[in-house]
């Protein structure tokens, strides 16, 4: 077992170097706009994680890059890029909204559920799009989530400015939900937390004990061992981007559910991006998604505050963020480390 | 008269591989030097270090007496060294004029004079006899045209030492004999050639010289008059080579594989197996033999499930079986040792437990039906690892730790350790050590001891001529002639694999 | 004779292209006049493209490159209160990113998909925080009226007009065409495409025409994003280039990677966003603004869906190189 021990070592020290460099690097841009770079950091981490509602902010703005994050990440093991977890979480996030809001009178043992199916579906119905050009025409995965990431914004807008608007109102936004599909709190942290966790649990016992985890992973590794093998490529394409379809959608409806209480175009921006972070900082772990997932919205959660003391434009998260990914992906790190690279690697090139 | 080629000392090192360790070298003008060797003894990294494919670590190359810097092709290519690949350095999609003219084009204002380029490539063909069409697609020729084309990319160059990497492996014995014809006439025109190979029949036809290389050291220098192919043999290996493997007679029963009638489609959808019939019987090995791409690769496909038939029935232990996905081959009786084993064969950043079980982990007792039994995993994995003598620390460990050799032996474990009783070998010891060689025939022969019926497609015709009990020849798609391997002839195989006596192309 | 799809496209749509002239030769003037813009910059996008995959290199990071051009090109031109000025650094800032991505993919070996997502991420990451509002530039640069062109009839009302970015632009365009084709760098460059061990064994430096490559593709990436800035919309707005980028490696996939096929293609991809709007002016549809947003996507997605699997990209691309492995 000393190998594996070694690969944990390893899937440890790169992310953290690389968070490392990343805030050097931050730091330098923050005193070129003339503000304290250590004040900053220190007021974006007393913010994060330095008392209890800080901390219970952090897990909220945690919760939906969790899973996100895991829908990037399911979609890397079997070798593909889903770029797309944006499209299919706002996707996931209006479809739980309308179910909040139209099914009037249920139980919300029936109506919390119902909803989150609701995201959850049309989630996977837009990466289903991907996943079947992927499989039956070769069309490369990266380009088509990305296209339906736009497609999905604009239709989403389409919709809640029109048929699914809220009446008498000027905003474009749907009505609100019901309370009966409202998520409740759990010791002050948002219930949402808790269900993203299982899920990550789930992911990661998927992966290691189960036939399914080892047909995805098989694929992931070399697609042409495992066609030889007797896995079907086509139905592990489809059937990971359904499951990281979904998670996306289960993402953008735990927020709808738990935190917005309807869909509003502007919500929900960037949460899907954030997931390729995290789950590339996370090396496609599942279970170390979540450590990712904390940190990410820790930083997303305090920035307003760090631009209100530090004067510190919130954009600076955007770009450690882009920083972290760079660092955590190049090999400069590998290299320095002298270890050998186990990187993530990825089909390149349009034909396969 | 000066040395055209010295290498002094030259060292390279790959990880943990001492491909070369302090070995020199020299060519003369107009002399033929054979450098000889087994698969991996170096050969192809010292001729790479001199044309500066690769960065040697220390050594001293001359040519001319002048020093070459390391690692620099445009500078060896200057000072007239030539190479013909083992793999063809030719663009597939491009025409032969624009692969001889790339990186030394004639050009005009900037503009490449196709025009010239392709006269000048029809004058060079009249003037080494080496006749080609100069605006064929390289992917539309057959493998000796566009050997041919590598040669006159060499000599376009002007070059004074031509470098051959295996010429002769894709070749038909004829096309192989008119390659040293071809050789000897540019040695008397003062060119001076270095020519890698491991077949001690041609070194004793055409070198001068024989320079032996063994695990990346220089084994011995001799002259074919000073020296016999066994003491060849002797050099190359190190010890006495047992020419024959050891195996008792066959004892062959009912047909385990039938093929009858098989058209198979290539990837350039041209048909590459054309109306094939064969049967393997319980208890034998049938041997194919033949020039690479003459059908083999898509013969074993089609069999194996990798490939559809076009036509044709395949029958497995008597039952007919349709066009199937390689796991189904597999449940219906085949094993199979496929021919790229980095591709197909194993996964290389699992364990070698899970590479031991690829093809069943779905099933009892690797799984319960959803859920996977890591422990049966391990288990199965250490008793293999122990029972196929593959080198490793742990079956826990990644399969791309092994060497070629023992990531063979892992394929052959998770394949011959179910004894099914139809075995397809293709390729089966292709760039693995010699150790491993004899491990795997071992099983090989094994298998059909214990009354399997082993289909062995090999480029290597010794290979076939003694692990088979029959030998089938495959040209153009078709088995012209098959023998009992007692009264093969090697010759007559030599001229079937051709096509027919003196089929030139 | 083999059927070719090209001629019958170009035959086609002169014929149309005369159908509606005699019906409405303004508008229909100008509804093509208008497609240039909305494919120029898809155009040159598509080349950065082609010139980076027939070296073997995939670049996804366009979008990125153009993003991070168009936004030093703004803001360096406001700055300055010279647009020339800002073009000359929004070129130099894709020579940059083609150097960054140059040294992920070649050097490093990256994964070359998640090179270019990086690139794009990064892109964006900086833009947001650096973007300030209020700032202008002078001006556009204006279109320049060709003398004698301009005043043939049909054709002249088309082409001239144009910013110069546009003009050099199609130059550029047409001569990466025939430097492609006919010169000992377009050879040397494909077959690193196709076959980069034959290209190194024959003494081209695998390495160093990709590094090549990749940076002057970068500056085309750089010309595209300052285009949009400086020539054809005057300002800069954070994710300003709206998934460009990506189109265009669906126009060079259609236009099999040869820039002349990618050119026609990007004009196909103008014409319908024009054509749309048009259509819109009229009134003639009531379509919602936002499935006219939608339009160039759902049509990328449909292109690859319809093209790929007939089409054979450069073989060695997304491979890195290993030169001791021949």
């Amino acid at each position: 077992m000393a190998i594996l021990q070694r690969v944990k070592l390893q899937t440890l020290s790169i992310p953290l170097l690389s968070l490392l460099i990343a805030f050097i690097f931050g730091s330098l841009l923050i005193a070129m706009q003339g503000s304290n770079p250590l004040f900053a950091y220190q007021v974006l981490f007393t913010k994060a994680f330095g008392s209890i509602e800080g901390i219970a902010t952090t897990l909220a703005k945690a919760t939906p890059l969790i899973l996100s994050g895991l829908a990037v990440a399911i979609c890397l093991r079997a070798g593909l890029f889903n770029i797309g977890a944006q499209g299919q979480l706002i996707s996931g996030a209006l479809a739980s909204a309308w179910a909040g809001y139209s099914f009037v009178g249920l139980p919300f043992l029936i109506h919390i559920p119902l909803a989150l199916l609701f995201g959850a579906f049309f989630g996977s119905f837009v990466a289903l799009v991907a996943g079947l050009l992927k499989a039956y025409r070769g069309v490369h995965e990266v380009i088509t989530t990305i296209m339906l990431n736009s497609i999905v914004i604009a239709l989403a807008d389409y919709l809640a400015s029109t048929p699914f608007k809220e009446p008498d109102q000027p905003i474009t936004r749907t009505p609100k939900i019901e309370e009966s599909a409202r998520i409740p709190d759990l010791f002050g942290l948002p219930f949402g937390f808790f269900i993203a966790i299982a899920i990550s649990v789930v992911f990661w016992w998927l992966m290691r004990r189960t036939t399914t985890g080892f047909r995805i992973e098989t694929i992931g590794r070399n697609r042409n061992a495992g066609w030889y093998a007797g896995i079907s490529v086509k139905r592990v394409i489809i059937s990971s981007m359904l499951l990281g379809g979904a998670t996306a959608g289960i993402a953008g409806a735990v927020e709808t559910l738990s935190i917005t209480g309807r869909f509003e175009p502007a919500f929900n921006a960037g949460l899907g991006f954030d997931g390729i972070t995290v789950a590339l900082l996370a090396r496609a772990n599942p279970l170390g998604v979540i450590p990712a997932a904390i940190l990410i919205g820790g930083m997303r959660g305090a920035a307003s505050t760090m631009q209100f003391r530090a004067g510190v434009a919130p954009e600076i998260v955007d770009l450690l963020l882009a920083l972290i990914l760079f660092f955590v992906t190049a090999p400069i790190l590998l290299r320095l480390l002298k270890r050998k690279e186990e990187g993530i690697s990825l089909s390149s090139g349009w034909s396969n | 008269m000066t040395n055209l080629l010295e290498v002094e000392n030259l060292s390279k090192r790959f990880g943990s591989v001492q491909a070369n360790h302090e070995i020199s070298l020299t060519v003369k003008p107009g002399e033929i030097v054979a450098l000889l060797g087994e698969n991996g003894a170096g050969k192809s990294t010292l001729v790479k270090a001199v044309i500066g494919l690769v960065k040697p670590d220390s050594g001293v190359i001359r040519v001319k007496g002048e020093e070459l810097p390391y690692g620099d092709t445009a500078e060896a290519i200057a000072r007239g060294i030539g190479m013909v690949h083992q793999h063809f350095q030719l663009v597939p999609v491009m025409s032969v004029t624009e692969n001889l003219v790339l990186g030394d084009e004639p050009t005009k204002f900037g503009f490449i004079q196709m025009q010239k380029a392709k006269r000048e490539t029809a004058e060079l063909s009249k003037r080494y006899g080496l006749a080609i069409d100069p605006d064929a697609i390289i992917e539309d020729l057959p493998v000796g045209m566009a050997q041919r084309v590598e040669i006159l990319k060499a000599l376009r160059r002007d070059v004074s030492l031509l470098i051959l990497d295996e010429p002769t492996a894709v070749l038909t014995p004829q096309e192989t004999d008119e390659l040293l014809e071809v050789l000897r006439n540019l040695a008397k025109k003062g060119v001076g050639i270095l020519f890698i190979t491991h077949k001690l029949r041609e070194v004793m036809a055409l070198a001068d010289r024989v320079v032996v290389l063994r695990n990346g050291k220089l084994a011995g220098s001799t002259t074919p008059k000073e020296s016999s192919e066994s003491q060849l043999a002797q050099l190359m290996v190190g010890r006495e080579v047992v020419l024959h493997v050891e195996k008792g007679p066959g004892n062959p029963t009912g047909a385990a594989l039938e093929v009858r009638e098989l058209e198979v489609l290539d990837d350039r959808k041209l048909e590459a197996v054309k109306g094939l019939s064969l049967q393997v019987n319980a208890g034998e090995i049938l041997g194919i033999a033949g020039v690479e791409g003459n059908g083999q690769r898509e013969l074993v496909e089609a069999i194996c499930g990798m490939r559809n038939r076009r036509k044709g029935t395949v029958r497995i232990a008597g039952k007919e079986v349709p066009n199937l996905k390689p796991h189904e081959v597999h449940a219906a009786g085949v094993s199979h040792i496929p021919e790229d084993r980095e591709r197909h064969g194993l996964v290389a950043s699992y364990s070698i437990a899970d590479n031991l079980v690829l093809n069943r982990f779905d099933q009892e007792p690797f799984a319960k039906g959803w859920i996977r039994n890591l422990d049966a995993v391990a288990s199965n994995g250490e008793e293999l690892v122990e029972r196929y003598d593959i080198r490793t620390p742990s079956a826990s460990a990644p399969a791309s730790s092994l060497s070629g050799g023992n990531k063979q032996k892992t394929v052959v474990a998770r394949e011959l350790s179910q004894d099914l009783p139809v075995v397809v070998a293709s390729q089966p010891t292709r760039g693995v050590d010699v150790g491993s060689i004899e491990f795997i025939h071992k099983q090989l022969i094994s298998a059909r001891d214990r009354g399997a019926a082993v289909l062995l497609v090999s480029a290597e015709l010794d290979e076939i001529l003694s692990l088979s009990d029959r030998v089938a020849v495959l040209y153009g798609g078709k088995i012209v002639a098959t023998f009992d391997s007692k009264f093969a002839n090697r010759d007559e195989i030599g001229r079937l694999m051709a096509g027919s006596q003196g089929a030139h192309s | 004779m083999r059927f070719r799809l090209s001629y019958f496209v170009i035959v086609s749509s002169i014929l149309l292209f005369a159908y509606f002239y005699s019906q409405n030769s303004i508008v229909t003037s100008s509804v093509v006049f208008t497609a240039i813009p909305f494919a120029l910059p898809l155009a040159l996008a598509a080349m950065v493209g082609v010139m980076c995959e027939r070296t073997g290199i995939v670049n996804i990071g366009i979008e990125g490159t153009m993003l991070v051009s168009a936004f030093t090109a703004f803001f360096l031109g406001a700055i300055l209160k010279n647009i020339s000025a800002g073009l000359f650094i929004g070129i130099m800032t894709g020579v940059l990113v083609g150097l960054l991505l140059s040294v992920m993919t070649i050097t490093w070996k990256m994964d070359q998909i998640i090179a270019g997502v990086i690139i794009n991420i990064m892109a964006a990451g900086i833009t947001s925080f650096l973007y300030r509002q209020n700032y202008r530039i002078p001006s556009t640069f204006l279109p320049i009226d060709i003398p004698v062109i301009g005043d043939i009839p049909v054709i002249g009302p088309i082409v001239s007009n144009h910013g110069p970015i546009t003009y050099f632009g199609i130059i550029f365009i047409f001569g990466l065409w025939v430097a492609l084709y006919k010169t000992p760098w377009g050879l040397r460059s494909r077959s690193v495409g196709e076959h980069p061990s034959s290209a190194d064994t024959a003494g081209v430096s695998v390495v160093r025409l990709r590094y090549i490559n990749v940076t002057i593709a970068g500056a085309v990436g750089g010309l595209a994003g300052s285009y949009l800035a400086l020539e054809a919309v005057g300002i800069f707005e954070r994710g300003f280039t709206a998934g460009k980028g990506f189109t265009a490696l669906a126009i060079m996939i259609f236009g099999r990677w040869n820039p002349l096929g990618a050119f026609a293609a990007a004009l196909f991809f103008g014409l319908s966003q024009a054509v749309t709007n048009q259509l819109m002016i009229d009134e003639v549809v009531q379509i919602p603004q936002q499935f006219v947003t939608m339009l160039p996507y759902v049509l990328t997605i449909l292109i690859l869906a319809i093209s790929a699997g007939k089409v054979r990209p450069p073989a060695a691309e997304g491979i890195p190189y290993e030169k001791e492995k021949v």
